[in-house]
This record gives structure tokens, C-alpha cells and sequence, in this order.
């Protein structure tokens, strides 16, 4: 009975965070599982043509498979018309290889008729198929069809890096005008990056300025620092757009004031400069709070016994100032660039077509091409990709310096 | 003295944070070469305040600073050579205490041996030679202490000054790193300003004392001078413990002493403040100074009392008496005497000599 009370409270401690628990799981953590499953997991064609598949298995992958393959699959792409999946079916051995989509979908629309009509010279059902499409005759729909029909794949993660599956099963890149994604990535590192560095250099002398701030004046300081932070981000993002634009105010501006001709405005927004600017707008509030916080934890008598010391104020920011300042520095920067590599508003509105970065093409894949396996995939190599630089942090630096709370 | 040694002046400074009020006022003082000279007041006495225009954080308002008979207002504090020990030692966190002695050296751009040698010897004077590596946070206050002292010094400067250095310190600690300041500064000879609001510390180090007092030196003296022959009421009150009696002067005996009647009692004492007859006065008997139960006739000084009060505090007892119209006439007796069987009630005796009963500027508002 002694136990009775402390398990009690256990109990009532879980029941209380309980709600919290559930909610974390069914917004992040079962979406994000879905998610990465999809990316390696695909049963819609296995479960279309469980047996066909299953024949497939014994195919040396050379010359055509046998006429009982051709068989099993013109029935199973039958049954699939009939339960109205074959559109699913078609369009994932089309990822495999582009131009199947038609092969499939019509074939399994036409053998019906084909083979109630009777009167067909073809008595094989790969004369059958051959007749519908004359792709049948060749191997590539059959090595297409075994590919997407695996339940577990790699082809997505193969496809986000643009490698693919080579007939021969080996591992190869992606032909040269399908290379798309991991220029994509590279493009998305190096505008974090460029983001980070922008909102440090920004953020560090406003960060030292309210941290140094008499109590009062730091508070204002600090309220100007947070509310673009409260207002939407959409907003913000559109305010930048009627300031960036060719016709915005900006550049009205600079005409007026004869530093660009009125045909010379400058193109800032819809391109890559656009992203840069909005999004160092919109992300330096995290980089201004964790430095901010640091900051003030620096006493100012530090500077003073600097000085007494002999140092010059440069000597004593570079010795003294900025080795205590770093943990913010880091906590900021990782923050910001965690952000920017998984930005998809601001570079969607103001990006235009060269300043799209990774999470435009996730969300294209999610919303346009309805590939979510490859949404996954690429969504998968992002997650990654920030823990491994939250590890990265933590080892050089120490999560638990960061500052933020 | 001959001018030559004054090391540092300050004439006529003033000091205002807001423009209207003066945190010092009109600050005429000067500290000898190899002196150790303690800044002594209550808080806001403007006693921090002295030593940093003096460091050069803060700038005067009026007046001149000199160090080595040279102004010094117009130079910024990196260029004043002037060791500085702070309030909460401002050791930096991110380095050693090698490195942290190393850095004044290295801004000075001296070789890395000669900064090897002289981290060493500042080390060694301190006693923490084999401390070296360690951060300041894996040390224990006393030894975050001596470092931030050893920083102060290693550059070899001529003028320390220490700003409440040993408050974070509990008591035993503190008292031992008094007397290894004062060793310190006998050893090096460098010239230590030292600022304090703990009486003891300051009677414990300083060649001489300035007690502050709103901004302004009440008095500057020797520890003994001060405790001995205050010569403003809130001195006395300030160092060491004291009985002050509010009276008014009723007639001179000579050019030195004076009569004062205070709650109905006639007493002799030293005139310190100038005064005449009618003039309020505050008089100031040291607690150790009155003997319970003299012999007769002893002093010219003997009233009734009656104790209202013993604790024994080891080497005094300290009685509490009703006397002069007040109940909180304190005497101490040292302990080798015994007390005479004292009870609490007693009816006893007490007298002084007129010397040691100084009549001072009246204080009043603080009864």
C-alpha cells in the first residue's frame, strides 16, 4: 500500500500530459511515419498484380517472358480496370519509365473486347496484348512492371538523389536531363547558407544593441524585433513583393532619384534575390531571440576588465565578447538554417522559377504529381539532413548551451 | 611628504549621473606612492563611483584626476596601466587562468616566454602554481579570487584598485584573503586604492582610511586615528561600535573640554567639533572605555545605571545599561577581568575620562 500514493500521482501526471501525448502523435509523429513509409513503401501495384508479379520472379529479364505471364497478367490487368486501380497502376510504372502510362491503361481497357472477340487471328494472349499495344512485344513494360511492383523499394530515395535501378540492377545516375534534385538540394544549402550568414550579420549588432539597452529601451527594441515576428507570415512575404517588385516602391525610388533608368529597374523579386531578401527578413527574429539571450547572459564587466586589461575594444570583442556570444551564434544560426532549408511559402511567392528551393518541389510532388513516395523520399534526406547538423551542434558546441530556454 | 609621492590626486571632482544630483562633490584627495588607501562607506557613499573615474569607466562632471602629477581624464582606461580587481572578479569563463593572466600580456604583444615567465611569478605569488589549466568556474571562490588579483598585478602595474573584491567571500575566507592582500602589497610595493563598505576590512589592509559619506570624505586617517579621535559623529558611529549621546553644551571647562548635559546628566567631554554654549552636540564613548563600578572618585565622569541586560559573547561581555535617559548604553567588559557577579537589575556605577568622550558635530534624524 506504501507504493499506492506516488503511483498515484504517476498516474494522474500522465493523465495530465496525456492529451499533449496524443496530439504530438497524431499531428507530428504519425504523419511524419506515414510519410517516410511511403517513401519506401508501395504496395499499389504488388496488390494489383499479385501474380503476375510472382511469375515475374522466375523471368531471367532476358527476351520476353513466358506466354503464362502473359496470361496471368492480362487477367489481373482486367480485374484491375474492372476495380478501377489500373489508373494508380499505370501511372507508377510510368515513374519507372515514362511512357507506359497509355500501354497499361489501354490494354487493360481493350482485352476484354479482344478477347470476346473471337474471331481474332491471335490464339495467344501475347498476341492479344501485342495486338492492343505493340509494346508487349518488347521486354521494357515487363522489367518496368517487376520494378514498380516491388512493395519495398529504394527507388525513390535512388530517384530523389537522381540515381535509378539500371535494367541490369546495378546502381547508376539518372540520365543527364532528369538530374533535377540534387542540384535542388545543393541550390537549398547554399541559400540556407547564404540566409544564415545575411541574418548574422544583421542580427548579431541588433542582438548585442538590446542586450546592452537599458531595461526599458530594450523592451521597445525587443517588441520592434517581434512584431513583424506576430504579423502573418503571408504578409510579410507580399509586403515584400509590392516593395521588391519592378513597378514597387523600391524601385520607384531609385528612378526618382535617377539611380537606375526608368527601363533599367532592377528585377528583385521572383528570383533568387526575392528569396533572399524576404526570407532573411522573416527568419532573422530566430536568429535576434537565441543571440539576444546569450548575450544578456554576458556581464558588461567582462568588457570593462577587457579594457583595464589593455585591450583595445577590438581585441577585447574578438578575445572576450564574441568566444562567450557563441553558443548564441550556433543555437541562431542552426535554428535559421534548419528553417530555411524547409521554407516553402516565401520562396513559393516570391521565388519565381529560380529561386524554388527543395520544399517547393516536395509540395509539388505532394499536391501536382501525386508522387508522395518521392515527396517522402525527399522529405526523408531533409530530416536527415537537420539532425545531422543538430548532432554536428551538439558535439561542437552543446545542445544544451543554446540559450533558448 | 614632499610632492613628489603623491601618486594619485583627485582635486575638486565631481561626479553627477542625472545632472542635478552630485554622487561626489567637490573631491580633493591624494594617495602616496605605495600607499594602500581604503574608500569607506555605506552604499551610494559614491565610493565605486570614485574608483571608476579613476579606472576610467566612468568620466567626472568637474575636476581633475592626476596620476603622477598627469591628467588623465582624456585617457581611455586600456591606456591608464592601471591593475583593477572587480566586484565579482570578471575572470574570463572561456579561458584558463593561465590564459586569462596571459591576456594582458598578450595585448601588450610580449613574447610568449617572457609572458610564460611573468604568468608564472603572478601565479606563484598568489600561491596557485599548479592551478594553471583549470577554468575559472572549477575553482573555488577564494582561488577565482587570487587570480583575478594575479591579472590585476601580472602586468606589473603601479596602481591596483580593488572594488569590493571579497564580498562574495564567506567570513572565514575573507579574513584569511585580507591579510594575504596586505601581504601582497608589502611585497610588491605597488599603490592600491581598495573600495569597501566593511569597516574591518578596511582597518584590517589600509595604510589610511576615507570614510564617505554622501559623496564627500567625512574623514581621511590611519585606522587607529579614526577609531581613536573621530572627529564627525558619523565616523565614530561607522567604525567600530560606539554610545552616542545627544546633549547640549552647558559650559567650557577649558580651551578642550566641555561640559554637556544629556538626559539630566552633566558630562565632561573633549571638545572635537568647535561648539559653544547652547550648541547640540553629539558625544561618542566607546563601549570598551566605561568601567562598571570604578573606584571612587576615579573619574570626573560617574553616573548611576542599571543594567538591563548581559550576553557573554567569549572573549567580552557585553551589558546593556539604562543610563543618561537611555536604555541602550552599551559596555563591554574583556573577559580577563570576570564580571563582579553582574545581574541583570543591578543598580551599578559607571564613569569615563573626559578624553575618551568626544563631543561631535550634532547628528540628528537618526536617533
Amino acid at each position: 500500500m506504501a507504493g499506492n500514493p506516488a503511483r498515484r500521482a504517476r498516474l494522474r501526471a500522465l493523465a495530465l500530459v496525456a492529451p499533449l501525448l496524443i496530439f504530438v502523435g497524431v499531428t507530428f509523429v504519425a504523419p511524419l511515419a506515414t510519410m517516410l513509409m511511403r517513401s519506401v513503401h508501395d504496395p499499389v501495384v504488388a496488390d494489383a498484380l499479385p501474380e503476375t508479379l510472382a511469375l515475374l520472379e522466375g523471368w531471367d529479364g532476358d527476351g520476353l517472358p513466358a506466354e503464362a505471364v502473359y496470361e496471368t497478367a492480362a487477367r489481373e490487368l482486367e480485374r484491375s480496370n474492372e476495380e478501377r486501380t489500373i489508373g494508380q497502376v499505370a501511372g507508377r510504372v510510368n515513374r519507372v519509365q515514362g511512357g507506359l502510362r497509355s500501354v497499361f491503361t489501354s490494354t487493360a481497357r481493350e482485352l476484354r473486347d479482344a478477347r470476346l472477340d473471337t474471331g481474332a487471328a491471335q490464339d495467344t494472349w501475347r498476341g492479344t496484348m501485342t495486338a492492343i499495344d505493340s509494346a508487349w512485344a518488347d521486354p521494357a513494360p515487363w522489367h518496368a512492371l517487376r520494378t514498380a511492383g516491388e512493395r519495398f523499394t529504394s527507388r525513390h530515395y535512388l530517384n530523389a538523389v537522381d540515381m535509378e535501378r539500371l535494367p541490369d540492377g546495378a546502381i547508376g545516375r539518372q540520365p543527364e536531363e532528369r538530374r533535377i534534385y540534387l542540384r535542388l538540394f545543393g541550390r537549398t544549402m547554399l541559400v540556407s547558407g547564404a540566409i544564415t550568414v545575411l541574418c548574422l550579420l544583421l542580427g548579431y549588432p541588433i542582438a548585442h544593441l538590446i542586450a546592452r539597452a537599458p531595461p526599458g529601451r530594450a523592451d521597445l527594441l525587443l517588441v520592434l524585433v517581434l512584431v513583424p515576428f506576430w504579423t502573418s507570415l503571408l504578409v510579410r512575404t507580399t509586403s515584400w513583393i509590392v516593395l521588391l517588385q519592378t513597378q514597387g516602391v523600391i524601385n520607384d525610388v531609385l528612378v526618382a532619384i535617377g539611380l537606375v533608368g526608368d527601363d533599367g529597374r532592377l528585377a528583385m523579386v521572383y528570383n533568387m534575390t526575392g528569396t533572399l531578401i524576404a526570407m532573411t527578413h522573416v527568419l532573422l527574429p530566430f536568429m535576434v531571440l537565441p543571440l539576444y539571450s546569450v548575450m544578456r547572459g554576458i556581464p558588461p564587466q567582462y568588457m570593462s576588465a577587457a579594457a583595464s586589461l589593455g585591450a583595445t575594444p577590438l581585441q577585447a570583442f574578438l578575445r572576450v565578447y564574441l568566444p562567450q556570444s557563441l553558443p548564441g551564434v550556433g543555437a541562431g544560426a542552426l535554428l535559421v538554417f534548419i528553417l530555411s532549408i524547409g521554407f516553402y511559402i516565401t520562396p513559393a511567392l516570391v521565388g519565381g522559377s529560380d529561386g524554388q528551393l527543395i520544399s517547393n518541389m516536395i509540395a509539388y510532388h505532394m499536391q501536382t504529381s501525386l508522387n508522395w513516395g518521392l515527396a517522402g523520399a525527399l522529405g526523408g534526406i531533409l530530416l536527415v539532413g537537420v539532425l545531422v547538423l543538430y548532432m554536428v551542434y551538439d558535439r561542437l558546441v552543446g545542445v544544451e548551451r543554446m540559450g533558448l530556454s | 611628504m614632499s610632492g613628489n609621492d603623491v601618486h594619485v590626486e583627485f582635486a575638486g571632482v565631481s561626479k553627477s549621473y542625472d545632472g542635478r544630483t552630485l554622487v561626489v562633490r567637490d573631491l580633493d584627495l591624494s594617495v602616496r606612492t605605495g600607499e594602500f588607501v581604503t574608500l569607506l562607506g555605506p552604499s551610494g557613499s559614491g565610493k565605486t563611483t570614485i574608483l571608476m573615474m579613476l579606472a576610467g569607466f566612468q568620466t567626472p562632471t568637474g575636476g581633475e584626476i592626476r596620476i603622477g602629477g598627469r591628467p588623465i581624464q582624456n585617457l581611455p582606461p586600456r591606456k591608464r596601466g592601471i591593475g583593477m580587481v572587480f566586484q565579482n572578479y570578471a575572470l574570463f569563463p572561456h579561458m584558463s587562468v593561465g590564459a586569462n593572466l596571459a591576456f594582458p600580456l598578450e595585448v601588450r604583444g610580449m613574447a610568449a616566454e617572457e609572458r610564460q615567465a611573468r604568468v608564472g611569478r603572478a601565479l606563484a605569488l598568489v600561491r596557485l602554481e599548479e592551478l594553471s589549466d583549470r577554468r575559472p568556474g572549477q575553482l573555488s571562490g577564494g582561488q577565482q579570487q587570487r587570480v583575478a588579483i594575479a591579472r590585476a598585478l601580472v602586468f606589473e602595474p603601479e596602481l591596483v584598485l580593488m572594488d569590493e573584491p571579497l564580498g562574495a567571500l564567506d567570513r572565514s575566507l575573507r579574513e584569511e584573503m585580507q591579510y594575504e592582500i596586505r601581504r601582497i602589497h608589502r611585497s610588491l610595493g605597488v599603490t592600491i586604492v581598495y573600495v569597501t563598505h566593511d569597516q574591518q576590512e578596511a582597518m584590517v589592509m589600509s595604510d589610511r582610511i576615507a570614510v564617505l559619506r554622501d559623496g564627500v570624505v567625512e574623514q581621511i586617517a590611519p585606522p587607529e586615528g579614526l577609531y581613536e579621535e573621530p572627529e564627525r559623529a558619523f565616523v565614530a558611529s561607522f567604525i567600530g561600535e560606539n554610545n552616542r549621546l545627544h546633549g547640549r553644551v552647558a559650559g567650557m571647562v577649558d580651551r578642550d573640554v566641555c561640559e554637556v548635559e544629556t538626559g539630566g546628566e552633566m558630562v565632561r567631554a573633549l571638545k572635537v567639533a568647535p561648539c559653544e554654549v547652547g550648541d547640540h552636540v553629539t558625544l561618542s564613548i566607546r563601549p570598551e572605555r566605561v568601567e562598571i563600578n570604578p573606584e571612587p572618585g576615579r573619574y570626573r565622569n560617574e553616573l548611576r545605571a542599571e543594567v538591563e541586560d548581559l550576553t557573554f559573547l567569549g572573549d567580552h561581555l557585553r551589558v546593556r545599561l539604562a543610563a543618561c535617559a537611555r536604555e541602550d548604553f552599551i559596555v563591554k567588559i574583556p573577559n580577563v577581568l570576570g564580571h563582579g557577579g553582574l545581574l541583570e537589575g543591578d543598580a551599578v556605577r559607571i564613569g569615563w575620562t573626559a578624553s575618551d568622550c568626544r563631543a561631535l558635530n550634532h547628528e540628528g534624524g537618526d536617533e
